[in-house]
């Protein structure tokens, strides 16, 4: 009787618990894997498309899915300062150095994360911007400050900047199975190498993921301009001073009144 | 028209950044001054980076410097031997200035020694040509002459050795406070992003008491000097000079100095003298504002190129 309760329950949770592999397949796209950087580039916004194709060997899944896309930008040093009065003027007193964070972070969901995955589920996963670590140099060493202000006003600001960013209304099912996610890139994005990394949930437990990537990159003029001034410098800095004097001189004689 | 900034990283509006080329080149054309101390904090009010602010504002003020210094040069109104002194006092100080503004940004606290000397400099500056205008349209209404200057007594620092002639400006005068001024130009033009012309002007005239004839043009020769080799050394080391920008602020600055030079002429002297004070002094409280007032953020964010 015992025994075979047991088993009973065993056999539910091998049910419940380890699915048949790759049951679901998850398969997403982007519209566009290269954002070019023009000059008349004043941001843009970036789709994935993507569905959830089953492999036929298992019962079709009834309940809904869930789909967390996060788009990662190139990591960059930063410095966080905070003033406080010191003599009746505004000081910066405090500040900590965060290594290598996300120049740029969304999650979009097509739901609250939290009502996709449970806490545990979401720590272990990093989902969501509360969830993603952000180590700060402490001592020579790196790791992560529980309850950090500093954190907190990282990310704040960051948010400001509409360089982080979570949209639990980012992703549209158009079928139950096809999905349809949009990645906001705003003017000021860093140019570099972007993660996406997309996960499928269903109910609270993620059973695919896929990821992609593009590129932001300046092209043309900008491209010219920009390697000119990081490769060649000096010859830059010359020919910006040869312009200065040139529109000095043009204007000179143009506005001449002798 | 929005365009992209390739280095600023940013999209501006064309007609925006040209408009604010035309008021300040107005400005610096109706007084004679560069006009990099209104110039650099406008750019940094619309989201330019302060560094790219400062780096790309040293390439406007050096086209506008460069066009006036034409005019005073046909004019024959500008003395070589007393720019070249000054500037090589300038090149020690400018180099003085950006090891203090590495070693501040290092610290976090540029942007405080910047206030700071913002407010201390166009404080102290405004008020003395807010007093001394003041003073001269007084006299002006109750039909005094105006005071003249060059009393003939001379500062004893002007009599310390390494004479020099300096012939176009008529004064035969010690090297050492002529390099110390430059070197005080130099040192706060690296510190603040600003040419130092409303600053080299007042200190020509009544420490060296070079002539009125000579100073304007004289001023404008360093100012291009110092701001052409500023902006070589910024592309060169920072890679900061947004010449798209910088592009946009000259064409601008260059037609507005034009405009703003014919309206000087028709405004009296002394006026012109209290109107550039007011104004120096309204760009100085802003900045004491900002120490005193909380900051609406408490905290901020700086970049760290190439990791920490």
């Amino acid at each position: 009787m015992n025994i075979a309760l047991v088993a009973a329950l065993l056999f539910a949770a091998l049910l419940a618990g380890s699915r048949p592999a790759a049951a679901e397949r998850l398969v997403a796209s982007l519209t566009n894997h290269r954002v070019l950087i023009t000059s008349n580039y004043t941001g843009v916004e970036l789709v994935l498309f993507g569905t959830v194709e089953s492999d036929g060997a298992s019962p079709v899944r009834s309940g809904a899915f869930d789909i967390v896309a996060t788009v990662t930008g190139p990591r960059e040093s930063l410095r966080m300062r905070r003033k406080a009065r010191v003599l009746g003027i505004w000081v910066n007193t405090q500040g900590r150095t965060f290594v290598d964070p996300p120049s740029y972070l969304a999650v979009v969901s097509n739901r609250p994360l939290d009502s996709i995955a449970g806490d545990e589920a979401r720590r272990r996963l990093q989902l969501g911007i509360a969830d993603t670590p952000l180590p700060e140099l402490i001592n020579n060493d790196i790791g992560e400050v529980a309850n950090d202000p500093f954190r907190a006003a990282l990310v704040r600001l960051m948010y400001k900047r509409g360089l982080y960013n979570e949209a639990s209304n980012g992703v549209t099912f158009l079928t139950p199975t096809l999905f349809r996610a949009a990645i906001a890139l705003p003017a000021s994005v860093p140019t570099g190498n972007y993660t996406v990394d997309v996960k499928l949930f269903a109910d609270g437990n993620m059973i695919a993921r896929t990821d992609s990537t593009f590129q932001i990159v300046k092209v043309g003029f900008e491209q010219f301009v920009v390697e000119a001034a990081r490769d060649h410098g000096l010859l830059y800095g010359f020919a910006t001073a040869l312009m200065a004097m040139v529109t000095g001189w043009i204007a000179s004689v143009a506005f001449r009144r002798d | 028209m929005q365009i992209f900034l390739p280095i600023a990283d940013i999209p501006v509006n064309v007609f925006l950044v040209l408009a604010m080329g035309l008021a300040v080149g107005f400005i610096s054309g109706m007084f004679g001054i560069g006009g990099g101390f209104l110039m650099t904090p406008l750019l940094i009010f619309i989201g330019v980076q302060p560094a790219v602010a400062v780096a790309s504002v040293t390439t406007h003020v050096a086209a506008s410097s460069f066009s006036g210094a034409i005019a005073y040069w046909r004019r024959n109104a500008l003395d070589m031997t007393l720019a070249l002194t000054l500037l090589a006092g300038g090149i020690v100080g400018s180099a003085g200035g950006v090891a203090l503004f590495t070693w501040l940004r290092a610290l976090d606290q540029l942007d405080l020694a910047i206030g700071l000397s913002y407010v201390t400099l166009l404080g102290i500056v405004g008020l003395l040509m807010v007093g001394e205008g003041a003073r001269a349209i007084v006299r002006a209404y109750q039909g005094k002459p105006p005071v003249l200057r060059r009393p003939g007594s001379h500062a004893w620092f002007l009599g310390l050795p390494l004479k020099l002639r300096f012939k176009r400006s008529k004064i035969y005068a010690s090297a050492i406070p002529v390099l110390a001024i430059g070197f005080i130009i130099g040192f706060l033009g690296a510190v603040m992003g600003i040419g130092g012309g409303f600053l080299l002007v007042p200190l020509l005239i009544y420490l060296l008491r070079v002539p009125t004839a000579t100073v304007i043009g004289t001023s404008m020769v360093l100012t291009f000097l110092t701001m052409v080799s500023a902006t070589v050394l910024h592309a060169a080391t920072n890679h900061l000079v947004d010449a798209v920008l910088a592009l946009i602020l000259m064409a601008g600055g260059v037609v507005g100095a034009q405009f703003g030079a014919r309206a000087g002429q028709r405004i009296r002297s002394e006026w012109l003298r209290l109107l550039l004070g007011l104004l120096v002094l309204a760009v100085g409280s802003r900045f004491a504002f900002q120490l005193v007032l909380r900051p609406e953020d408490l905290y901020s964010i700086r970049m760290i190129e190439g990791g920490p």
